[in-house]
């Protein structure tokens, strides 16, 4: 038994656990859960439902067999939280068997591989959306169109997100996509296709202001995201590559409100674990995940790159953690 | 007799390049997409340790020791460069796939390294074996690597097909499934090893 050396009373404990804050971080994300099975119906809960099962049950296999630890971790909640993010990243109506892997993945690569919760230096939502993105590629670009509990689970009618039109507008110059859009009401409420969870900002926003009300989360993280995009969207404006139908200010609205923006900036990019700790670490962790989402959207490859730029801000969380606050009394150099 | 068993199974178990030396990651991660290719790479590295050892093992007294990395050098070159006359002239296909890697086997650690370490110091029998060994080693590594690859990202075993690709991941056949699968088999290897 350890030796503990114990202070004099008063011994406050503020009720503070892991289990508390992936219950209020579940709890902000139901509003933008409600929208979805709205809007995708069947598909949102059975995608949601097999992805939070998955991981759990992974988890509990992965720490009973493999480990052979004696406490067992999925009490706290944090595989539940993983799997839901994860579901939140997949378009609705895709097959059983790729959410399943995607689940195993996230969790038993993602996390446990690592030592579990506190160890993973990746979001393991993100490892397992981005494995199934470069695994199952045409997949997990078929986008069900929103039709509400008449969308079909499989075979649903399927049309290209706002990015994807925004994206062939920056390449070619071409101002007919323009039509082609949501309107920005639409984007602002989420009646447009894309993954599970990201369409409706709306919820989002609500579910992240909660969590910075509730201290779970503070506001450096998506605030310099959302500023950083937002300045980028407008530099490009300024500088004159959008065509004449798009004006700067619809710009900056469709980047911010378009694909996992919102998503990964109030829920992705704020895990405790892969994010910094310091005030100064956290805004440039920010700022470096929204330069490089508007880098890959302008020129990349893909039409998104929210899950690859806060996969690559995580890689750089060990450094960022370099930046410390001062000691008290400690002397200014 | 028993010391040249150890000097063969040396290479393929206890310092096997891959799991144990971590030496020419390289032609590791980008060769083997599938089974045959990476056990063509595995083969082709171990013809030119096998020659380069015993060449550079008959040579180890004239070789000035001040020169002696370019001169191993020239050596396996030598050899690297009728690997590939041959593998372009008889296995056009399984060059193409792997082209520059065939080259790089010039700089592959494994080849210098065993030079270096075992051919310099050791007579020409034991060079021989050790070379064949370690390129066995090499060889089975790549091969396994190749075959749970192809496998996974591909839904085929040395082409046959196992089951429909339609379920096959394809970034097992990327360069990031390559870094998985090694981190797992490494992880496996080590955790047999240490029983």
């Amino acid at each position: 038994m350890a030796h503990f050396i114990t202070s004099p009373a008063p011994h406050v404990h503020s009720g503070d656990s892991v289990r508390r804050n992936m219950l209020l971080v579940i709890l902000a994300l139901l509003p933008a859960y409600v929208a979805s099975v709205i809007e995708f119906g069947w598909g949102a809960l059975i995608t949601a439902a097999i992805s939070i099962l998955v991981c759990v049950c992974t988890e509990y296999l992965i720490n009973r067999y493999v480990l052979k630890e004696q406490r067992q971790t999925i009490g706290d909640l944090s595989a539940v939280l993983t799997g839901l993010l994860l579901a939140f990243n997949l378009p609705s109506g895709i097959d059983w068997w790729i959410v399943v892997i995607g689940a195993v993945v996230a969790i038993g690569v993602g996390k446990m591989t690592f030592g579990g919760l506190g160890q993973n230096p990746f979001n393991p939502a993100l490892v397992g959306r981005v494995f199934l993105l470069i695994a199952y590629p045409a997949q997990m670009t078929t986008w069900p169109t929103p039709q509400g509990f008449d969308t079909k689970y499989i075979d649903a009618e399927t049309g290209a997100t706002p990015l994807y039109y925004l994206k062939q507008m920056l390449a070619t110059g071409d101002s007919s996509v323009i039509d082609q859009l949501p309107s920005l009401a639409d984007s602002f409420w989420g009646v447009m296709g894309g993954s599970l969870g990201e369409v409706c900002a709306f919820a989002l926003i609500i579910g992240g202001l909660f969590l910075i009300c509730a201290r779970v989360i503070t506001w450096h993280i998506p605030v310099s995201i959302i500023a950083t995009v937002a300045l980028f969207a407008a530099v490009t404006g300024w500088t004159g590559h959008l065509p004449e139908a798009m004006t700067t200010g619809d710009y900056v609205l469709y980047s911010l409100l378009s694909g996992g923006l919102m998503l990964g900036a109030f829920f992705m990019a704020t895990d405790y674990v892969t994010s910094p700790m310091s005030a100064w670490g956290k805004i440039i962790f920010g700022v470096g995940i929204g330069f490089i989402v508007m880098v890959i959207r302008t020129w990349g490859n893909y039409p998104e790159g929210m899950s690859f730029a806060i996969l690559i801000m995580n890689a750089c969380v060990p450094l960022l953690n370099k930046i410390r606050p001062q000691r008290f009394g400690e002397k200014k150099k | 007799m028993n010391n040249a068993l150890k000097t063969l199974t040396n290479g393929i178990l206890k310092e096997n390049p891959t799991f144990a030396l971590v030496l020419g990651m390289c032609p590791t991660l980008a060769t083997t997409t599938s089974a045959v290719n990476g056990m063509s790479m595995g083969l082709a590295t171990l013809f030119v340790l096998v020659c380069s050892n015993v060449v550079i093992s008959l040579l180890k007294n004239l070789i000035p020791d001040k020169v002696r990395i370019p001169a191993f050098i020239v050596v396996i070159a030598t050899f690297v460069t009728m690997v590939q006359l041959v593998m372009q002239a008889y296995l056009p296909g399984i060059y193409d796939v792997l082209g520059l890697f065939i080259p790089l086997i010039v700089v592959n650690c494994i080849v210098l390294g065993r030079a270096e370490a075992f051919a310099a110091k050791n007579t020409v029998g034991l060079s021989a074996l050790d070379g064949l060994g370690m390129g066995l080693g090499f060889t089975l590594s790549l091969t396994v690597l190749g075959i749970i690859r192809e496998f996974l990202g591909a839904g085929t075993v040395f082409g046959l097909q196992i089951y429909s690709s339609h379920f096959a991941a394809l970034i097992f056949v990327l360069a990031p499934g390559a870094f998985i699968c090694l981190a797992y088999l490494m992880a496996a290897v080590n955790k047999l090893q240490k029983k």
